[in-house]
């Protein structure tokens, strides 16, 4: 297929938003990578969206600003668009395209892998059971993340969902087994600012050596948003499948991605589906969602975590409502907790980590994981109800059970979700909270842990019932 | 029909528009461009005609030529179905990781049946037997649990002339041959080609009187399934649709089970694939993947090929029910089937109805579902065969006003509303009793009775008239507060929890609790509703609802979900002989003190 064509296009008939339309084309492929020459003797890349009929509809990653019809030059080189890899990406810092913006030298290639990648075969996937230890209570204690699983930040304007991520790539391990670790970082949209936290939160902590950015800022044109997450997911598949290591992928902000989609979308004059954002949002965001995993008989791993702000905190927004049906869970920082002052202000109701059922217990993290989480949850959500009653009726009129529950839920939000954003606690340490916290109740309130479990539990002097 | 060979003239994403083959067919197979990606006729115009294609389309160029095949989409149907896993269009997901590696690339050929295994084959039928379509001609032992039957295919009706003897087998190769009425013989192997967008054809439709069995207790209290019957289970993310399939595939009392992961997650798939192999059928003891078949389309698999795998996973499930087997199929998601049919349906430029579906949205549901019941198969005798459909719905944001819920509760009967909030606080199944419904309880009435329990209809009226007070009460406590009811509704209030908390709670985790066989289900509603009767009556003499709650039985209610399948019957002799005497020694203490208003007959 690299017919590295010779012939350049004059022959620009529209240009539209981030579209270009070329006429008279001949033999062009779908998805092939187009240089564009501007007037200015700018060199700008795009890729085709539909072709047929002498004509080519191409998506420009730098927009269209400064192209005409008459003197904007365009060639068709033959060729999808490739990333080049090797394990020398770590430690780079890159555009959303992947073109170095850091001072090295050009990114040296052992291949050059296409960026759409293919998707993997279910019948080669391993089903991910290593936990990763974040030393996050809200997350290792009721919501474990593990190795291979893609488990997004649902967040909203203002919220510490940053500090929340970098806390989680300084402290995230597994426990007795440190070993081949990257990150790779996709920023889509965020402010310098933010980019300049991660960053420096990075250096600090020397990941940056085994980390690699691509940066696609809010300045930055919009459009190569598109080719961002698949560029990032690129080098991963190369770190985790060639290279044997385990690699966390941060992708951060999903909006802007899905609103880059859509500006093509609509300028395409596409039938939109809800919110203007087009009907296979599901697909595409499914193409990037499930480049994670484990491939048996592969030792490396690409584990996910997608930042997305949801507009006015609205989890049905189509952004995170499709993001929630493709990835294994979702945490979710809420505002309420956060306006308590309570760090890192993750909201154990509606955050979900579908894989920890597999990940968690003997051998893994502690035997009495699955129960006490069960108990746990169940005692904050009965707190938390009676929380509305108290509000109407006063907490006078309640029974002693209740007031029990009522200062549990208090209880576990301070001493619990609440925690340093440096303060690095064990699986040990949070489980063991958990039954400190528990010692409220009398056992047989425990319903959702088992007796033996119980005694357990008071013999190790963390559940002392009074 | 000789190859016609025509051009590629655009491409948008999975839509490619060709030209060249006149006499191109609806629902034609193409293979398109070099690379001979699997494609299908979905519109025919004057001189052009539009294919989706089956695989990724990058890279294509108009130009490329598009050669006609003439078949229709179809399944290759016989022995080594079952225990196998294929893609939406039935290419075996291990072969195409041992042609492709651990990715799965395009262009990929592989065969849906593997041609060269021989199997056991036992024939039944002899020389001389008159026979017609659907007539068993013989058996294969194809698995532990299930024994395939050979039948004659469509179009093949005459006098048996040749038959081969009991021995091993390919499925191509010839083990019967039919002379029919004008003297021609006809070949009969044990593969069958069968196209998917057409059901195959059956005597005729049966009444459903039997329940689907699943071990799930909310489901098969409140709102059973029938044999043949179809049913939808919507919710939002997070709310436990796809484990709930999963159960069903598991412990569902169907001989066969089809599963559709239709543009869903990969890890789910693998979770399958990993997990069945181990699990034991409750009543043979064989693994559960002897009698599953599993179709993984996974979200990031081709669009087009999403949209074929529901089709392809009923026609196997027909194949299964002409042999008069109780087969499950369970669709996961419906939702992302029917995107895939508005993601085509964009492309082709069709005006859209509402949220951008197209407007046979619901008749295609229609069709996709009608191929589930209860029917009498073809050939000689009364065989009976059965399709149960359960279908998950993933409603944008939960709301189901949306147009895929709406348009698929207008044709099923059974309907598990799934509940975020009582998903976020870990009730599961979070399946709301109140909202949910079957329209199958009065025919379903006749065989609970005989065998459940006589009284199993009332018990199950009590249980739903105890939850909806429950509700009602729940309302008046938000806005006054508990202190305000009397005692009597108090221990409604009680009651109710104890049949949310020890009944309807059921962990798909627990080794034990995961599955609930039917009379354990009877035992536990009867022990929680006597309960209930009891406290009311002490109450009304005027017991003190908090003295009922320090009786010691609460905690043995609490835990007898998980007695064991085979012995459950012992922990609940124990249970109701323990209450009744805690009952009466509660009410002598009580009147011994002269606290109660009336003296008890007991």
């Amino acid at each position: 297929m690299s017919k590295e064509s010779s012939i350049v296009y004059r022959s620009v008939s529209d240009v539209s938003g981030p579209l270009l339309v070329v006429e008279n084309t001949h033999d062009v492929s779908y998805n092939e990578v187009v240089k564009i020459r501007s007037p200015a003797g700018e060199l700008l890349t795009g890729t085709v969206l539909e072709t047929g009929r002498g004509r080519a509809v191409i998506q420009v990653f730098e927009g269209t600003s400064g192209l005409d019809a008459e003197v904007t030059s365009v060639r068709f080189t033959g060729e999808t668009l490739k990333l080049p890899v090797s394990s020398e990406i770590l430690g780079r810092v890159l555009d959303g395209a992947g073109n170095p913006l850091d001072k090295g030298p050009p990114l040296t290639a052992e291949d050059h892998w296409d960026i759409y990648g293919s998707p993997i075969n279910p019948y080669a996937r391993q089903y991910p059971r290593q936990p990763i230890q974040t030393g996050v209570s809200a997350i290792d204690g009721l919501n474990t993340l593990v190795r291979g699983q893609k488990l997004p930040i649902f967040s909203g304007a203002g919220l510490p969902h940053n500090r929340l991520a970098a806390q989680i790539v300084r402290q995230a391990k597994i426990p007795g087994e440190e070993g081949d670790f990257a990150i790779v970082f996709a920023a889509m949209g965020i402010t310098a600012t933010e980019a300049q936290y991660f960053m420096q939160s990075f250096e600090e902590t020397g990941a940056l050596e085994h980390t690699t950015l691509f940066l696609n800022l809010a300045d930055d044109p919009a459009i190569e948003r598109i080719i961002t997450p698949r560029a990032a997911l690129t080098a991963a598949e190369y770190l985790a499948y060639t290279a044997d290591m385990h690699v966390l992928v941060i992708l951060t902000d999903m909006t802007n991605y899905a609103e880059a989609l859509r500006e093509i979308s609509a300028a395409r004059s596409e039938i939109p589906g809800r919110r203007g954002y087009p009907g296979y949002l599901y697909t595409d965001l499914s193409l990037i969602y499930e480049r994670a995993g484990r491939i048996d008989g592969r030792n490396g791993t690409i584990t996910q975590m997608p930042i997305l702000s949801m507009p006015q905190d609205d989890m049905t927004h189509p952004i995170p409502d499709l993001t929630g049906y493709i990835t294994e869970g979702q945490i979710i920082v809420g505002r309420g907790l956060h306006r308590r002052g309570i760090f890192p202000p993750i909201d154990p109701g509606p955050s979900l980590s579908r894989l920890m059922k597999e990940g968690i217990g003997e051998g893994m993290t502690r035997f009495d994981h699955k129960e006490i989480q069960a108990q746990l949850y169940y005692a904050y959500s009965e707190g938390r109800d009676l929380r509305d009653l108290v509000a109407v009726v006063g907490s006078e009129a309640l029974t002693d059970r209740d007031q029990k529950y009522l200062k549990f839920a208090d209880r576990f939000e301070a001493d619990f979700i609440n925690q340093g954003e440096f303060e690095d606690r064990s699986f040990e340490q949070t489980l063991d909270i958990g039954w400190n916290l528990l010692s409220d109740f009398p056992e047989r309130e425990l319903k959702r842990c088992d007796p033996e479990t119980i005694s357990w539990a008071r013999d190790k002097g963390v559940y002392k019932p009074s | 029909m000789t190859e016609v060979t025509g051009r590629i003239e655009s491409i948008a994403g999975p839509v490619v528009k060709c030209s060249g083959i006149p006499a191109v067919r609806m629902y034609e197979v193409v293979r398109v461009g070099n690379q001979q990606l699997i494609g299908e006729v979905i519109e025919v115009g004057d001189e052009e005609f539009t294919a989706q294609v089956y695989e990724e389309t990058s890279g294509l160029a108009p130009g490329e030529p598009v050669r006609s095949t003439g078949d229709s989409l179809s399944v290759e149907l016989g022995p080594g179905l079952l225990g196998s896993i294929y893609d939406g269009i039935q290419r075996p997901l291990p072969e195409l990781r041992k042609l492709s590696g651990d990715f799965i690339s395009r262009g990929l050929s592989v065969e849906g049946i593997n041609k060269e295994k021989k199997w056991e084959f036992n024939p039944s039928a002899k020389v001389g037997d008159k026979v017609q379509p659907g007539d068993i001609i013989g058996e294969v032992p194809e698995t532990g649990i299930i024994t395939s039957r050979i039948l004659i295919p469509l179009q093949v009706e005459g006098e048996i002339v040749e038959m081969v003897k009991k021995g091993e087998y390919t499925v191509i190769e010839t083990i019967c041959k039919v002379k029919d009425q004008h003297g021609d013989i006809h070949d009969v192997m044990m593969l069958q080609r069968t196209p998917v967008r057409v059901g195959r054809s059956f005597k005729e439709r049966v009444g459903m009187d039997t329940p689907l069995v699943t071990g799930q207790r909310v489901i098969d209290t409140f709102m059973p399934q029938a044999k043949g019957g179809t049913g939808a289970i919507p919710g939002g993310f997070g709310t436990g649709k796809t484990v709930t399939l999963h159960q069903f595939a598991k412990w569902a009392d169907a001989q066969v089970v089809v599963y559709v992961g239709c543009g869903e997650r990969g890890n789910e798939m693998t979770e399958a694939l990993e997990e069945w192999p181990h699990l034991k059928d409750p009543k043979t003891g064989r693994p559960l993947m002897e009698r599953t078949v599993l179709i993984a389309n996974t979200s990031n698999m081709p669009v087009a090929a999403r949209e074929a795998s529901i089709y392809t996973g009923v026609t196997m499930a027909e194949y299964f029910r002409d042999q008069g087997y109780d087969v499950a199929l369970m669709a996961d998601s419906t939702s992302r089937w029917a995107e895939a049919l508005r993601e085509i349906s964009g492309r082709l430029g069709q005006l859209p109805s509402e949220e951008g579906y197209p407007a046979y949205l619901g008749s295609r549901l229609a069709q996709f579902y009608e191929r589930g019941g209860r029917v009498k198969a073809l050939g000689s005798g009364d065989r009976l065969g059965s399709i149960t459909i359960c279908g998950a719905v993933s409603p944008p944001g939960g709301d189901f006003s949306e147009p895929v819920t709406q348009a698929t509760l207008r044709i099923v009967k059974v309907f598990w509303a799934l509940d975020k909030d009582l998903a976020a606080r870990r009730f599961f199944p979070a399946i709301n009793t109140l909202t949910s419904y079957s329209l199958y309880f009065t025919t379903l009435e006749k065989w609970q009775r005989a065998n459940m329990g006589e009284d199993w209809p009332e018990l199950v009226k009590e249980s739903l008239a105890l939850l909806q007070k429950d509700q009602e009460l729940r309302e008046i406590v938000q806005l006054v507060g508990p202190d305000a009811l009397p005692e009597s509704e108090r221990a409604v209030l009680e009651a109710a929890r104890m049949l949310k908390e020890d009944f309807l709670t059921q962990s798909a985790l627990h080794e034990i609790d995961t599955y609930c066989p039917m009379g354990k289900t009877y035992r536990m509603l009867k022990i929680i509703i006597n309960f209930a009767k009891k406290m009311a009556e002490v109450v009304q003499m005027g017991v003190q609802v908090r003295r009922i709650l320090e009786l010691s039985i609460l905690d043995n209610i609490a835990r007898m979900k998980l007695a064991p399948w085979d012995s459950y019957d012992e922990t609940m002799d124990t249970i109701e002989n323990k209450m009744d005497g805690e009952f009466q020694s509660l009410l002598q203490e009580m009147s011994e003190s002269g606290l109660l208003f009336k003296e008890t007959a007991q």
